[in-house]
Formats: C-alpha cells, structure tokens, sequence
C-alpha cells in the first residue's frame, strides 16, 4: 500500500513537474536548458529495488525538475544477468542501471557497452578497493549503491551467552562451539540450499582467509596458475564437508530458502549462518524486534593469524554506451544524485547498511545492528580483504550446485574443488584471458 | 518451399502442373520461414563453431563441441534423459491403459471423470512445477503431511539426491498420462465387440479377455503412447526446471537443462553447440521413428 502510494506521490509530481517545465518554456527565451528531458532509469525487482527507485526518483527531482525519469525493473541473478547482457547487445538498456561490479562487470564488456565516468567530480571520493571493481584499464563505468557487505557469519547472540561461548577465531574453535551448541540441543549451521546461492558462503565466504595465506593467489587464479584443488583454497570446500559430516545443519536444510536461514538466525532457532552480512536488512525488516540478537564474525581460517573478513562491495549504477546527447548529461545527474547527501540517505533508509560505505561521500548512521559494528571493527583493524569476485573476473557458473553438492554429501570436496576448477575453465576461455 | 520463392522459373513450371494459388501467395509465409526459421537455423550452425558474446564473435573450430563433450554434467544429463524418458513411457503406458479400461466401462460420471484425468494436460507446466514443489516439500508439504498421519515417513522427494528424478518423473507421469489414457480409449473403442462376444460363448473371463483380446488389438495405440513420451521425455525441460533446476547438485539434470545453463552463463557458442547436438540425436531417434510409423501406414 504504502509503495502505490508513492507512486501515485511520484506520478503527480512528475506531472506538476511537466506542467512547470511547460509554462516555463512558453514564455522563456528557449535556451534549451528548460526543455524537458526524459530518462530511464532500471532497478532488480525483489528486495527494496523498486522502492529504492520510487524514492531516488522523487528526490531527484525535487532538484531537477525539468528531467522526467521512468523507472523499469527486472529479476536479478543470473536471469538478470542475461537481460542486461541481452538489452546491452540490442541497445535496448535503459538510459542508468544497477548492476553488480566485479567479475560481473567484466562479463559485460564495458569498454564496448558503457560510458566512461572518469571525468566525473564524485570519483574523487571513491574508497581505494572499490575503484578497480568499477574499472578496466580504459576507464571507470560505475557509481557505488548501497554499502559494502561481508560474507561469514552471522550468529545468534543469546544463544552464545546461554551457552557461555566466545566467537571463534580458529576454524577449531568454531566446531568446538558447534559441538557444544549441538550437544545442548540446537541447530548449530544453518544451510538453506532452496536457494542454491547461498551454499556457496563456506567458499566465496573464506576468501580473504586464503589471501590473508597467499597475498597473490587471485592475481595467479586470473593466470591460470593456482587451484581450488590446491591447498590454501582447498581447505574451504573441506570445511563444508567437515560441517555436513558433523551433522550440525539443520533437518530442512535441503528445501529451506535464504529467508528461512535469516529467521532461524534472528530468532534463535539455529546459531550460526554462513551468509552474507546484507541479510541483517530483511531481518530489520521481518524480525525488527531480534535484529540486536544477531551478530558477526568472518569465517575462521586453521589459524588465528590468517583469519579475515571477506568484503563484498556495493552494486553500483552505470550509463550504457547508447545513451546520447542531453540524455546522457541527465543520466549523468542522476547517477552523481545517487552519492549526494540525499541519496546517501536514501540508501540506508530501505536498506539497513550491513557494511561501510564505499564512498567518502556518504556517512554511516550512528545506530546501525550490531552485525555492521561487528564488522567494522574488522575492517578498522584492516583484518579484511575483497572477496574473490572483487579481484579476479573468474567465476565459474556452476559453483553453487557443486557446493550443494559437498554440502549435502553427495560429493567429497576434493572431488567438488576438481569440478570447479574444471568449471571456471569455460568463463575464463569466455573472457579471452591469456594462458588458459 | 524456400527454394519456390526463391527462383520463379521452378515455380511457374509447378505452379502450371499443381499449385491453385500465385506465386505471391506463397511469399509472406515463406518469408517468415526464411527469417524467423531457415537463418537463425543455418547462423547457430555457424555459431556453434565460435566464442560468442551476442557482440564479437571469434571462430574456434571444434573447441566448442570438445568442451561440451567433455562436460562433467553432460554424462549425467545423458543418462538422467534416457531415464526419465523410460520412466515416464512405462508409466503412461500401464497407467493409461488401466485408466483407459475403467473409463471405457459402465460408470457412473464417466464423462465427469474422463475431464478428470485429462485435465492436468490443459495445466502449464511451469504451474504444475511449481504447485508440486509446495505439495512435495519434506516437511510442510501435502504429500508428507498425509504420509505422516497413516504414519508413513515420506521421502524428501524433489531434494533427496535418491529421489529428486524420479520424483519429477512422477509429476511428468500425473500431467500426461491424460493423453496417454485419451489415446488407449480411442484405441479401445476401436476394437470390435464381436471378439469379445465369440469369447464370452468360449467361456473366456475377464482375464482371458483382456490378455488374448484387448492387450493384442490395443498395440497400436501402445505404440504410439510410447514414441510420444519418449520423445517428450527426451526433449523435457519445463517440469524439470521449474522444480529441481537440475538439483540438488546435478542430480536431476538432463541434457536440455545443462545447455539452459551454458546460455544462463554467457556461454552463447557453447550453448549453441549443445543445441546442434541436441538437434542431431533428436533426428537421430524421429527420422528412423517416423519412417517406421510411414511404412506401417503403407503397408495397412
């Protein structure tokens, strides 16, 4: 109710807008600068996409009135990602787009299919790490939305202090808390592999456990010289077999879906997630009285002294390549909208920041949940590092069955470590990489 | 038919021995043919030999044909096809002659019942899929929930890596077997009832009836709900993605959903690759098929 009432909101305004704008050019001296220039601007359904879109639409044009922007919106994961890839092919995309960066970014070409944003004032603000996710060599494509995000756990405050435990640093001290939250009756992992994606966090998650080992493990992956098959990457599909043979998951973990792992999580139904950190913004949302129960810690590596959290950078908007002329300059606008004190606002309204912001241009609110400060106290030791995606544009498309397929015994990890390797053979090929 | 718009010498020369229609007549269907069917048919020839990006293309020679062959899935997907393909045929077959026989008989609401069992065939696949992922969900779903009061402990069905083909197998069965039911009751009801009579004054049961009667004179239809769902089995994708995905892992996956995946992945030549060879086993298996069916025809 509350979404089609802004929307109505926003339609009304964009006609008052249009009225304005009309009356202004009838008796102005027809510079040009008051025509009315229309935009499209392409949101994910799910999640708070389009409201986030609702909502940047009518702030922006409370500061630029003589632009109207329409906004469409798609399915996101790998369907979206073949939209965007097919509307980009077409030059069918709309006028600005959230999309992923990273490896994800690189699959779409954005030497070809996007238009250079170097020149703008706001990448000046940009932090370090996340300028080369929005980058290739010939120039920078994309604006950060939304905040940055860990991949590790998230864990259930009061039962640790039920049980008197202490969050684990070690991978040993990790199942010796399983074992005592096992033995005292609970579900100790939760593992929600519904929906595929998130089997892989035992994976994706440990990254910057193997780069804290190797510093130059994923610039060798990018050179076909390390494997998954190998030791120290090796060692995060063992720990999802090790977790699925200790019996620690939960019964339904086969069938249950993300939304499901969050609930266990917030509520204490199971004590620890393996997730991405981003899903303290629908616990806020479904269990707002428990979002002060969860918490986080990255994945613990064998040692103490490698454990880091991996860090997931923010989505970011983009302008594609067939987007001209005064379109060009408003999507432009609006794109420097999105990190402007009111759209920094915007972005931690709907979504909870699960994570710092990857921009000096927008500040963190004093009360974010206490898995973000968790996090952030990583991040301030500068115990974190980029997850694998953010640093090399190898990413198998198969992962996530084959981490089903550890995480559910139907396969060793060896075995899963040998299949992705084979796996990401293809992307690599695909992207033209030299040495594969 | 291509050609015949192409060249209007050949054309004049059939029109003046056959054809009632202009040659023009003939145009704006065989020019949807050629764009919509005949280019992009002989383009993904061309392309099943490059790395694409829908935007650069780069010839490969047989790279793609190798990787798709030497996919680890694609060994499962063969096999997981073939038995889905059984399955579902062997199921129809026995389901729909049972089924075919009880409606043919006297009883009550026959026509009632006889929209009931052909009703799923009407239901988009897409629906059944996913009405049966919320029946066959382990713990809150129907089919469990009604095992569990006669104190059964159902099968984790569609996420068990045991049960997850079979289970689809078996949704396949419940939506077509309308067809195969609807094809045996044609069947039946072409059979004479002057055999049936000769028997019953030899003293036949109903037993004998339906072994040395019904089961020989019905064989044509047997056949014909076989090749059907065989080649329905061979083909499927709907059910199967809409349920499984191919999952938990790659158990349940078939060949149609391990090239879906190449495409999902960007892998636009692989991907065409995987269709060429799908394009050849399928014509593998129906032209000595309907040459067969041809044949027969003739031979009547």
């Amino acid at each position: 109710m509350a979404v089609h009432k802004r929307r109505v909101l926003a339609a009304g305004f964009a006609a008052t807008a249009l009225a304005a704008v009309a009356a202004c050019s009838g008796g102005g001296g027809g510079s040009g600068d008051g025509e009315n220039v229309e935009i499209t601007l392409l949101v994910q359904t799910g999640g708070t996409g389009p409201a986030w879109g609702e909502a940047l639409i009518a702030a922006f044009n409370e500061e630029h009135p003589e632009i109207t922007v329409t906004m469409n919106s798609q399915p996101g994961g790998t369907e979206g990602d073949n939209l965007v890839k097919t509307k980009l092919a077409t030059g069918e995309m709309e006028d600005v787009f959230t999309y992923n960066t990273g490896s994800l970014l690189q699959a779409i070409n954005p030497d070809q299919n996007l238009v250079d944003l170097s020149d703008q004032e706001w990448t000046d603000s940009l932090i370090e790490p996340f300028i080369p996710v929005v980058s290739t060599e010939n120039g920078l494509y994309g604006a950060p939305n939304g905040t940055s995000q860990a991949g590790g756990i998230l864990y259930n405050i009061p039962m640790y202090e039920e049980l008197g435990l202490e969050v684990p640093t070690t991978w040993a001290d990790f199942m010796a808390n399983n074992d005592a939250i096992k033995a005292a009756g609970h579900t100790a992992i939760i593992q929600t592999y519904g929906d595929t994606w998130t089997s892989q966090l035992f994976v994706l998650g440990d990254f910057g456990n193997v780069a804290a080992q190797d510093p130059d493990w994923a610039e060798g992956y990018t050179a076909n010289e390390r494997r998954y098959a190998e030791q120290p990457a090796l060692q995060s599909f063992l720990n999802q077999q090790e977790a699925y043979e200790g019996g620690y998951f939960n019964e339904d973990f086969a069938s249950a879906l993300f939304d499901d792992g969050l609930r266990m999580v917030a509520t204490g139904e199971g004590a620890h997630y393996p997730i991405l950190s981003g899903g303290v913004s629908t616990i806020s949302q479904n269990y707002p009285d428990n979002i002060g129960d969860v918490g986080f810690f990255p994945l613990p590596a064998q040692e103490e002294d490698d454990t880091r959290a991996t860090i997931w950078l923010p989505n970011a908007v983009y302008i594609p390549s067939t987007t001209e002329g005064e379109e060009l300059e408003a999507a432009k606008l609006l794109v420097e909208f999105v990190n402007s004190p009111e759209g920094c606002r915007l972005q931690v309204e709907l979504n909870v920041p699960a994570g710092p912001f990857a921009t000096s241009l927008c500040e963190l609110p004093a009360d974010v949940p206490q898995a973000t400060q968790d996090l952030q106290v990583w991040v301030d030791n500068e115990l974190a590092n980029p997850a694998l995606e953010f640093v090399s544009p190898i990413k198998g498309p198969n992962l996530e069955n084959i981490t089903v397929q550890v995480g559910s015994g139907i396969s060793t990890a060896e075995e899963g470590a040998a299949l992705y390797d084979e796996d990401v053979i293809k992307q690599a090929q695909q992207l033209g990489l030299d040495g594969w | 038919m291509a050609q015949a718009v192409i060249d209007p010498g050949v054309t004049k020369k059939r029109r003046s021995v056959r054809s009632i229609y202009p040659t023009w007549f003939y145009l704006p269907a065989g020019l949807l043919y050629v764009v919509l069917f005949a280019i992009p048919t002989f383009a993904s020839f061309y392309f099943a030999f490059t790395r694409w990006s829908l935007q650069d293309v780069e010839f490969t020679g047989m790279q793609n044909f190798i990787t798709f062959f030497s996919e680890p899935q694609l060994r499962t997907g063969f096999i997981n096809t073939f038995i889905y393909g059984f399955v579902t045929s062997g199921f129809k077959v026995v389901l729909g002659l049972a089924l075919a026989l009880l409606l043919t008989s006297q009883l009550i609401a026959r026509g009632y019942l006889r929209s009931v069992v052909f009703f799923p065939v009407l239901v988009s696949a897409i629906g059944v899929g996913i009405t049966f992922k919320v029946l066959m969900d382990p713990f809150d779903g129907l089919i469990n929930s009604s095992l569990a009061t006669l104190g059964i402990t159902g099968p984790a069905w569609l996420t068990d890596p045991q049960w997850a083909l079979f289970s689809v197998a078996l949704i396949d069965v419940w939506k077509g077997v309308g067809i195969a039911t609807l094809i045996y009751i044609a069947g039946l009801a072409a059979i004479p009832t002057e055999y049936y009579e000769a028997a019953k004054v030899d003293g036949a049961g109903g037993w004998k009836n339906f072994r040395h009667i019904t089961l020989p004179l019905v064989r044509p239809a047997t056949a014909t709900v076989v090749l059907l769902s065989l080649i329905g089995g061979l083909r499927s994708f709907d059910l199967i993605w809409a349920t499984t995905r191919g999952g938990p892992g790659f158990t349940s996956d078939v060949i149609a959903s391990v090239i879906y995946k190449q495409y999902q992945a960007g892998f636009y030549g692989l991907s065409t690759a995987g269709n060429v060879v799908l394009f050849i086993v399928v014509t593998a298996i129906v032209i000595p098929v309907s040459y067969l069916l041809n044949r027969r025809e003739v031979e009547r």
